[in-house]
């Protein structure tokens, strides 16, 4: 009874052919599919702290955008491999998650808040002052990637990058599923619903706390180095604070604790921003504006199933 | 073995400043012990489950689980000794189904917490375990729905059976039938009193059908200190106890009426 919640459906494996089979579908679209398959990865490990163990972090790019130098700095000056690359964006983000965790272990929601986004922009204004390692705001040019795998060339049409970054996002996701539906997973869902009782049956509380936010910083590292790789490029932007907000707003939009939330989040939020802002360039934010309101104050529930709105939902 | 201590606490102390909440206080437990905490509202009866959980730590005094100090221990680690609490005020997972809760539970306990590459309800001895437990707490009816959606007494029996899953040697109820309505009051009654005999009872209860039903010992505590201690008869015959409480009839009505 338990494992059916885990096991893979059909339409998940449909789902997965469908991603891969995208930049050989839509090859003009290849850049926006490899954004999307970032965006994703980077707004499942936001879920992982906020959606599954309840932590909230206004400062989440402070880990993407450290993934994003750090892939960008050891490419330009150590080695152009990708996947040696990524390893080592992911090893060294997630060591500044543990770092970062001392900080979200006490305190309130709004207190946590406050830190996060405190870290990001401590991160950000270090970027910008070492600019002889970063390049300041100018950004670090010139990075030249290597071959995927030493085969396959980052191509102009973006192809190869958004395959890249789409096996990448999809392994993982797939160890993210397998991490929800585990005892470890259930123990986190367990501190979110009652950090209380989570201590009164056992559970080591802190230790739980900081080893998914080293995970999920490290994921997010991941997230970050993919950008800079298939870009060559790394900018302050990837630190912005517009960039946590907009990872928690995708998912609000695709829905926090359920995996696919920041999958369905991300694709929306991108599609939206680019249909929108190739009409109305300037004020699509006031849609995406709009459409948050309204989903907040109607309910997902609601609004996706129609015939239940007489009915009166229980979502918030 | 039945008259082995299991849990004792000497002299414990706990002041907020200049206010002191225990004084004193002494308590055994022996193996397999129906043992009732009851003192009026205020008499440090909260104070005294947080100091021997670990929520609080004691200002001074010692707490001893099967012979072992377990007074700096953290609340997890008793736990993990056998030391377990239920609560006054349902603290439940609420997303989550009875039967993932307690599979989670009793994974937990058995060291598999900590497993993120093996699957919820993998293991069959969980299960059993989980299932057994849904049985015992009249819990199989509701066993698929999501806990916020359970009524109130069943969500109590949820809470008791969470408690049961951690393998307490001692497991401490507090006030385990507050709030039950009538209809499911005798399920839970019925309950409590089938408690493994091996495990030790510390109840915390204003309800006095309930602990003179249950209790072989009783405590009584008033202003943070032991009053007295003894058999419910020696209890019921004492003169300072009936004081007491007939001294607090009044706000006993008004809040727990």
């Amino acid at each position: 009874m338990l494992l059916a919640k885990s096991r893979w459906r059909g339409w998940e494996l449909l789902f997965i052919v469908a991603a891969l089979a995208s930049p050989a579908l839509l090859p003009s679209h290849a850049m926006m599919i490899n954004e999307i398959a970032i965006t994703a990865l980077f707004a499942l490990s936001l879920d992982l702290i906020l959606g599954y163990t309840g932590i909230v972090s206004l400062g989440h790019a402070a880990f993407f955008g450290f993934g994003a130098y750090s892939a960008a700095l050891f490419a330009k000056h150590l080695v152009p491999d990708p996947l040696i690359g990524l390893c080592v964006a992911a090893v060294l983000t997630a060591a500044l998650g543990l770092l970062c965790s001392v900080t979200i272990l006490r305190g309130s929601d709004l207190t946590r808040l406050m830190v996060t986004l405190g870290a990001a922009l401590i991160l950000l204004e270090l970027a910008n002052k070492l600019d002889d390692l970063t390049g300041g705001a100018d950004g670090l040019q010139g990075v030249l990637m290597g071959p995927v795998l030493g085969r396959f060339e980052f191509d102009l049409e973006g192809k190869v990058a958004a395959w890249y970054s789409l096996v990448m996002a999809l392994v993982f996701f797939a160890l993210a599923r397998r991490l929800v539906h585990s005892p470890f997973g259930a123990t986190l869902m367990a501190i979110r619903d009652n950090r209380l009782r989570a201590m009164a049956i056992g559970i080591p509380v802190s230790q739980r706390l900081v080893v998914i936010y080293t995970l999920a910083a490290g994921v997010a590292g991941v997230a970050g180095g993919l950008l800079a790789q298939t870009t060559g490029f790394a900018s302050l932007d990837v630190f912005a604070f517009e960039r946590s907000a907009d990872v928690m707003l995708m998912l609000v939009i695709g829905g926090v604790g359920w995996l696919y939330g920041g999958v369905a989040g991300a694709v929306v939020f991108k599609i939206i921003q680019d249909q929108l802002s190739a009409v109305t360039p300037q004020y699509w934010m006031f849609w995406i504006g709009l459409l948050l309101v309204i989903l907040v104050l109607v309910g997902r529930e609601r609004l996706l199933r129609p015939l239940r709105w007489g009915r009166g939902g229980t979502s918030s | 073995m039945s008259s082995a201590i299991v849990l004792s606490a000497q002299g414990l102390v706990k002041k907020f400043g200049g206010i002191v909440a225990t004084q004193n206080v002494d308590l055994q437990l022996t193996a397999g012990a129906r043992h009732a905490l009851i003192g009026p509202n205020g008499a440090g009866k909260t104070t005294l489950i947080n100091l021997l959980t670990g929520v609080l730590p004691p200002t001074a005094g010692r707490i001893a689980l099967e012979g072992q100090d377990i007074s700096h221990l953290s609340p997890h680690e008793r736990v993990r000794r056998g030391l377990v609490r239920t609560f006054q005020i349902n603290q439940l997972f609420d997303s989550m189904t009875p039967l993932e809760t307690l599979a989670l539970v009793v994974s937990q306990h058995r060291g598999q917490g900590g497993r993120w590459w093996s699957r919820l309800g993998k293991d069959t001895q969980v299960n059993q375990r989980a299932e057994d437990l849904l049985t015992q707490f009249h819990l199989e009816d509701v066993m698929h729905q999501t806990t916020r959606e359970m009524p109130y007494g069943k969500r109590r029996l949820l809470e008791i059976a969470i408690a049961l899953a951690c393998e307490p040697r001692v497991l401490l109820l507090d006030e385990p039938v507050a709030g039950v309505p009538a209809g499911e009051r005798e399920e839970l009654l019925a309950t409590v009193a089938a408690l493994p005999s091996d495990v030790s009872v510390l109840l915390i209860e204003h309800d006095m059908d309930l602990v003179f039903s249950f209790a072989q010992r009783m405590t009584v505590l008033v202003n943070g200190a032991v009053l007295t201690e003894g058999t419910p008869e020696q209890i019921a015959n004492d003169p300072r106890v009936r004081d007491v409480y007939l001294g607090h009839a009044e706000s006993q009505a008004v809040s727990h009426g």
